[in-house]
């Protein structure tokens, strides 16, 4: 029972229990699951600068930090107690393309060769975590919203604003991930 | 949320993901530990499956692997059964309020934040709920990038009524 908690868990596992996120947050308290508004609630608790986007009661919306909270709480629960010690399996072809890059350690979840605290100090670290950051942060709330608010609660509620977005998710990540990292990461 | 907003500002209420059907109700702050709990769940899905590796990204983005597609389509399947649900019966919370579902309105924000969100998406290798999680399983440095992305959002705050919605 341990070891297959312990194994990579498959997509028809994961996807349905995100899922029930949607009705779940609904039922337990008419909330609507989304995860990026959390950072514009943490705009508004601690830096709201008289700015009038960030000037509301952020107060109602504390639960939202609860379970940003949990996340992270559930990131170290799932480390410390059902980490899997085999290396992430990949597709040999980025496994290929990778090793031109330099990356070759996937022990970690991340690439630790390009994402720690020392390539901070050079312009590809620079890039790759603020200036990828400021894009996602910036991106989300432009958008208004992220995967959990667009791609999974708006689409499940056939929004069709919510289709609009994440196609353009989806064609930024194509745009950036086969045109523009390359160029970062060689 | 102040009420203070005029009715024509583009920032309604409904583009935001979490500033709807919120509830009437005043409870007090440990009800909040409810949405903890559902957030450690979800936090150990996501590593467990994977979705917060920038290695999975990639891989999705190079349409190398089912696995993250998988995992979305998945998710807005059952999503979508639960929302008909809900809807076609009438359920109600566990506190007896009625259920809401809002219709989002289109503005080409979501087409221009959707793809700088897009971009982001694919350096950084996660999208802002994974980056609460990479911090829990001890990525450190994953701090940087979700305190630059509290920064991008606060820029956005700035500068929205000069940007085209």
């Amino acid at each position: 029972m341990m070891d297959w908690i312990k194994q990579p868990w498959p997509w028809y596992v994961a996807g349905p229990l995100i899922g029930l996120t949607v009705p779940a947050l609904l039922l337990i308290g008419n909330k609507r699951f989304g995860i990026s508004s959390s950072l514009r609630h943490i705009c508004a608790a601690c830096f709201p600068a008289n700015i009038h986007y960030f000037k509301y009661d952020w107060k109602k919306e504390i639960w939202n930090l609860f379970f940003v909270g949990g996340i992270f709480l559930g990131g170290l629960i799932a480390a410390q107690l059902l980490a899997n010690p085999q290396p992430i399996q990949v597709n040999s072809a980025l496994v290929s393309e990778l090793k031109g890059y330099g990356i070759s350690d996937y022990s970690k979840l991340i690439p630790t060769e390009i994402f720690n605290w020392e390539s901070l100090l050079h312009i590809k670290g620079w890039l790759l975590m603020v200036f990828g950051g400021f894009l996602v942060g910036f991106g989300t709330r432009y958008a208004g919203g992220c995967t959990s608010g667009h791609s999974i609660t708006g689409l499940s509620n056939l929004q069709w604003p919510s289709l609009v977005a994440t196609i353009c998710f989806m064609a930024g990540g194509f745009i950036m991930a086969n045109l523009i990292l390359p160029i970062i990461l060689r | 949320m102040s009420t203070n907003i005029p009715e024509n500002d583009f920032e309604l209420r409904s583009l935001d993901a979490t500033c709807l059907n919120e509830s009437e109700l005043v409870h007090p702050y440990w009800y909040n530990l409810k949405y903890l709990i559902v957030g450690i769940v979800f936090g150990i899905v996501f590593v467990k499956a994977e979705i917060i590796s920038w290695f999975r990204i990639q891989e999705m983005f190079r349409l190398q692997s089912f696995h993250m597609y998988g995992v979305i389509g998945s998710a807005v399947v059952v999503g979508a059964i639960s929302v008909f649900l809900i809807k076609k019966f009438k359920i109600k919370t566990i506190y007896g309020e009625p259920i809401h579902f809002e219709v989002k309105t289109f503005n080409i924000g979501q087409v221009y934040g959707g793809l700088l969100f897009g971009l982001g998406w694919a350096i950084t290798g996660a999208c802002p709920g994974p980056l609460f999680a990479q911090i829990g399983t001890g990525i450190t440095v994953t701090i940087v990038t979700l305190l630059s992305a509290i920064a991008g959002t606060w820029v956005y705050g700035l500068v929205r009524n000069k940007i085209p919605h």
